[in-house]
């Protein structure tokens, strides 16, 4: 028997050819295609009085210059609400290019397109765009006044307003009644996904076929596909999308379809000429997507044991200028914030706000950091009003493994129910509290306060809905050359599917990983998907693996039966070492290989092969059709719950503020581990973006709206001289919801670091965090707060 | 983010670079590291007609030492200043500050001299030469050659004294004369970036230790790169609160994204007492 492949740390497939140069993003591709460029806003708000190319077209080399009274049909109409909500009573999308207002600095205005890109710049620059100031919104606070309005249509620039609750009793009664209440103020900043390689459309139109060819650095090309036909008014057999290597999504490539992913197959087409669009970094920041941005007010009442019987939330979200991926983002923060804790009655009402700023959309965490962190805050404000042990207060909170599945009482952001399949938070808290040093801090705090220095440690947990349908498939195949191929229409943005999608695949068929090749988001190769976003490509895409397989196996343990006659029959058969092997008598086998060539029953050979599956020599037939092949699907009742928790130790200059992370442990739940090496590293990812959410990154505009560090020189990535040693521990709670027990990794990492680290800040400081990110900047104005509060208190 | 049309020039020699800037002064760019000029054609802020490229100047790729100091030619890179023993042990500021400049691979292609011409005021080198009263030695076909001391060659902020027909040729930064201790230190957002408040300071003693001679130079803290002599303050019990406090009251440092201007000071009123203390006891007997 093999021994199993799931399960094992095995070195990444990808990983040679990318290192090596060797991958074909986006900007590789197309080389003497034309190149688009766009003229984008430069103010936040405003109509536009008018449009001068005059100055533009005599630079040589231009081709061709769109505004929005150029574009024909549905293509003139705004972009589609990709998912409607009842909540959402007042959707706005944007147009491909400003219909006579726009909204955001970076709203795409003019298109050019020209020989290539340097040119296309140069035509942009000279094109006059006469803008009408209109008065901007930005911020929540400003979006909340409503004396400004994004949209004259949406009054007080509320997109939406959903109150949900956990029908466990009215949450103001129990907090009202609850012997002990607190209320927090909570801020968390703007921030995005800032993927390496920003978005990049290049499209093909073959006039003979009328079929248009379109490669996207999406997250979604079977998707992308359908929204291009429907704008181009195309039948989707004649669209295909091919999404080449992509250098990152976190979230903000599963929007779509971006106006250049329209615009340039309808260059291409009008010009008859291929067309190339790769968004510059600058053009990253200022018109893709953004997230985080919120404010929280919290209430809670809870006993003496810290035990929650009340807990209200209000959520004010700033969705931006539009809202083309609907209000994902607020569902998941208002759902996910519960985490692994019972809370008693539950109300929480989130309203989400125009602004005129980037549109919001999932980044990576997609609204769960900004939960985690009001409910940890919450945590830990309750431990610091009873006195008692920050961990002893979650401890009190805990849902009990024996109360799985858990019924949060409230409905997901895939539309079923919120509950929990399986986990065992109770032992998930003890790896945390051993790995992190809890019980020995006070030791060790003394030690360096000893030396003159102050530490703190935090900690935060976290509950993630992962691997959420409709659905995901695969087609497997065995090739004549023992070769099996693996298309899914998922895409991949360095997940290392190639390698944890092959290991589900030869575990079932009997191969080796070296013996698999996968293929993504390829519409040519795998048409029906939905796409690599909210942790679920393993949980869905690797249970369709496995169906599809195992769906082969049958089949070739049915033709490799019949070929070795002898009264075989397809159950005494096993899949081992690329040989289809008698259980009993493993010397009675046929190679996987031969079985793919007797699969496909032949009239004409071709070669020595070939002949053993022609009309004379082949085996009696099994009345399959042909090719050893098959297509699966997974299409999950519902969402299965992974959960983990984090510890953190910081360290904080008594005088000039910085904030150094001294320790950073995981301890992380993800189901079966397909590839512990793969989990590990979506979880350091994970977490070096949740230290750039919690220490660094912040979009900033100014009250003009303008972003003004629209760059990586002001937009703080942590490099990996920010990023500490990061330990990790393993637990297994398999899910009961999909044949594999998986539940998804891709976010974890993200989600509590906010949380862990400004819990660790205020046990350093002695103060309360509210806000995040913090800076040593930000860190010596709230000790100057603190300082002059206690002065107050002692005069 | 491409930059605008530009004509090219690759001279050989520095009389022919110097006359290519004779010829189109204010329509063109010396193009040293590009590690800043660059970026800026690329986001189109700067659009020179032609760019001088000084990258075959091989006779100006050195770094010297003498019994004086230490000489930096045009085309030495940071990371050439930076590894030059010969040049730490007469000038150790000058490793001390450059290992902070951006990041190792930056530091491969920026240089020393064009990080002067540039003149941000956050840039470390600057201070250095400010510090140290070095000179920069200039050339063009109109004037010949001409040094310009550091005190008048940081005119603002992004601005030099270097005329745009000029073509600086190298940066002398002198050896701190009898027993001085040298140190920079810096807070900065991120590893490499650009510091919120860097600080150099050098601190002479004589044979009994008594301080006779303290500066504190400061990037980040206003438009230009500033010097800060502390030499009068109270240095008794090797305690360097008061002439760090005093040093911090000179400065008038702004508000930006990352830091505000009253956290800046306290940084600088901070990073000077350390920085004072490790030049001090560098020396100290
Ligand atoms: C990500 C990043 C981080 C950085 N961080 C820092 C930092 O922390 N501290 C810091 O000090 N710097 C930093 N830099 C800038 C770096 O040090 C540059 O190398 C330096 O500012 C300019 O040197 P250069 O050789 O690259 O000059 P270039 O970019 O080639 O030129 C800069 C300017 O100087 C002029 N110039 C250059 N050489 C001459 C000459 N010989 N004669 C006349 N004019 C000349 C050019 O015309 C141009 O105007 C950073 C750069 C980057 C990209």
């Amino acid at each position: 028997m093999n021994d199993k492949l799931v399960g094992q740390p095995l070195v990444r497939k990808e990983d040679p050819r990318l290192l090596r140069g060797d991958g074909r993003y986006l900007d590789d591709l197309g080389r003497g295609a034309l190149a688009a460029a766009f003229v984008r806003s430069p103010v936040a708000h405003a109509r536009i009085a008018g449009i001068d190319v005059d100055e533009a077209l005599d630079v040589e080399g231009l081709v061709a210059i769109y505004t929005h009274e150029d574009l024909p049909g549905r293509i003139a109409e705004p972009l589609p609400l990709l998912i409607p909500h009842p909540a959402l009573t007042h959707p706005r999308t944007p147009y491909c290019l400003a219909n006579g207002e726009v909204n955001h600095v970076g709203e795409a205005v003019v298109m050019v397109v020209a020989t290539d890109r340097y040119v296309a710049e140069d035509v942009a620059e000279r094109i006059r765009v006469t803008y009408e100031d209109l008065p901007p919104v930005v911020g929540i606070d400003q979006a909340r006044a409503g004396e400004r309005l994004v949209h004259q249509d949406a009054p007080g620039n509320v997109a939406a307003h959903s109150v949900q609750t956990n029908g466990k009793g009215d949450a103001h009664d129990a907090i009202a009644s609850a012997p002990h209440r607190l209320a927090l103020d909570l801020h968390i900043e703007r921030s995005a996904s800032m993927p390496m390689e920003g978005k990049g459309v290049l499209a093909h139109w073959d006039p003979d076929d009328r079929t248009l060819r379109v490669h996207s650095s999406t997250q979604t090309s079977t998707s992308v596909r359908l929204a291009v036909a429907a704008k181009l008014e195309l039948p989707p057999d004649r669209v295909e999308v091919i999404t080449p290597d992509v250098g990152g999504g976190f979230g903000v490539k599963i929007v779509h379809p971006w106006p250049e992913e329209i615009l340039v197959p309808w260059a291409a087409m009008t010009l008859g000429q291929d067309v190339k669009w790769v968004e510059d970094r600058r053009e990253h920041f200022t018109s893709s997507a953004h997230e985080r941005a919120q404010r929280q007010h919290v209430e809670v009442g809870f006993d003496a044991a810290g035990r929650l019987l009340g807990l209200s939330v209000e959520i004010w979200h700033d969705n931006g200028a539009y809202v083309p991926y609907g209000i994902i983002v607020p569902i998941v923060t208002s759902t996910q914030l519960l985490g692994p804790y019972k809370v008693g009655a539950y109300r929480v009402e989130f309203t989400s706000l125009y602004t005129n700023t980037v549109i919001v959309t999932p980044y990576r965490g997609a609204g769960r950091p900004q939960g985690v962190f009001a409910m940890e805050r919450t945590m830990d404000a309750i431990a610091e009003y009873l006195g008692t042990d920050r961990l002893a207060v979650r401890e009190a909170n805990l849902i009990q493994p024996e109360e799985m599945p858990y019924d949060q009482g409230l409905v997901f952001q895939d539309g079923r129910p919120l509950i929990y399949d399986s986990g065992d938070y109770p032992t998930m808290l003890r790896m945390i509290r051993d790995l992190v040093g809890w019980d020995g801090f006070e030791a060790e705090r003394a030690a360096a306060a000893a030396e003159g220095r102050r530490i703190g440690i935090g900690i935060g947990a976290y509950v993630e809905g992962t691997g959420m349908g409709p659905y995901e498939g695969a087609h497997v195949k065995v090739e004549t050359t023992g070769e099996v191929v693996v298309s899914t229409g998922l895409t991949t943005q360095g997940q290392g599917h190639y390698t944890s999608l092959a290991q589900i695949a030869a575990d079932v068929l009997g191969v080796g990983v070296g013996d698999v090749t996968v293929i993504t988001g390829d519409t040519r190769r795998f048409k029906y998907a939905v796409g690599t976003f909210a942790s679920r490509a393993i949980v869905t895409s690797g249970n369709a693996v496995a169906i599809a397989a195992g769906k082969v196996a049958q089949k070739a343990k049915r033709i490799a039966a019949a070929a070795l006659g002898d009264g075989i029959s397809p159950e005494d058969l096993e899949l081992v070492d690329g040989r289809v092997r008698r259980r009993a008598d493993p010397a009675t086998a046929i190679d996987l290989r031969t079985v793919a060539v007797l699969s496909n029953p032949l009239r004409y050979a071709f070669d020595e092969e070939t002949k053993a599956a022609t009309q004379f020599a082949a085996a009696t037939g099994t009345g399959d059709e042909p090719g050893l092949e098959a297509t699966g699907y997974y299409m999950p009742e519902r969402s299965t719950f992974a959960a983990g928790a984090h510890g953190v130790v910081v360290e904080t200059d008594p005088e000039t503020a910085d904030i150094r992370i001294l320790r950073y442990c995981v301890v992380h739940d993800c189901g079966v581990v397909v590839n512990p090496r793969i989990v590990e590293g979506q979880v350091h990812g994970g977490v070096a973006q949740g230290i750039g959410g919690a220490l660094y990154e912040r979009i900033v505009y100014d009250d003009a709206g303008q972003l003004v560090n629209a760059s990586y020189m002001d937009f703080l990535i942590p490099f990996a001289t920010e990023v500490p040693h990061i330990q990790t521990a393993h637990m297994v709670t398999a899910s009961g919801l999909n044949p594999l027990g998986l539940k998804g990794a891709g976010e974890a990492g993200v989600i509590p670091t906010s949380a862990a680290v400004a819990s660790a800040i205020e046990d350093a400081e002695g103060l309360a965090v509210r806000r995040m990110p913090i800076s040593p900047s930000e860190l010596y104005e709230l000790r100057k707060a603190q300082q002059a509060r206690k002065e107050q208190v002692s005069a | 983010m491409k930059p605008p049309p530009v004509v090219y020039h690759g001279p050989d020699t520095v009389d022919e670079a110097v006359r290519l800037l004779a010829e189109h002064g204010g329509h063109a760019k010396v193009l040293a590291g590009g590690q800043s000029l660059v970026p800026m054609l690329n986001m189109r802020l700067t659009a020179p007609a032609r760019l001088i490229d000084v990258n075959r100047l091989d006779e100006l790729a050195y770094v010297r030492t003498d019994l004086e100091g230490v000489r930096v030619g045009a085309l030495a890179r940071h990371a050439d200043v930076e590894r030059a023993t010969h040049a730490f042990e007469a000038v150790p500021l000058l490793r001390q500050a450059v290992q902070t400049v951006a990041h190792p691979t930056i530091r491969n292609r920026g240089t020393t001299v064009g990080s002067l011409v540039h003149a941000d005021p956050c840039a470390e080198m600057p201070a250095v030469l400010l510090l140290l009263d070095g000179e920069v030695l200039l050339r063009s076909d109109r004037a010949g050659e001409r040094v310009v001391k550091a005190a008048d060659f940081f005119v603002g902020p992004m601005e030099s004294a270097c005329e745009e027909d000029e073509l600086a040729i190298e940066a002398y930064f002198p050896k701190p004369r009898g027993r001085t201790g040298t140190d920079w230190r810096e807070l900065s957002r991120r590893n490499g970036d650009y510091a919120m408040c860097g600080v150099g300071t050098s601190v002479r003693v004589d044979d009994t230790g008594a301080v006779t001679c303290a500066k504190a130079a400061y990037i980040g803290m206003g438009p230009v790169p500033s010097v800060v002599d502390v030499t009068g303050a109270d240095f008794s019990g090797a305690d360097f609160c008061a002439a760090a406090e005093h040093a911090a009251d000179q400065l008038d440092p702004e508000d930006d994204i990352h830091a505000s201007a009253e956290y800046r000071r306290h940084l600088a009123r901070v990073l000077t007492a350390r920085s004072l203390k490790a030049a001090y006891e560098a020396v100290a007997p």
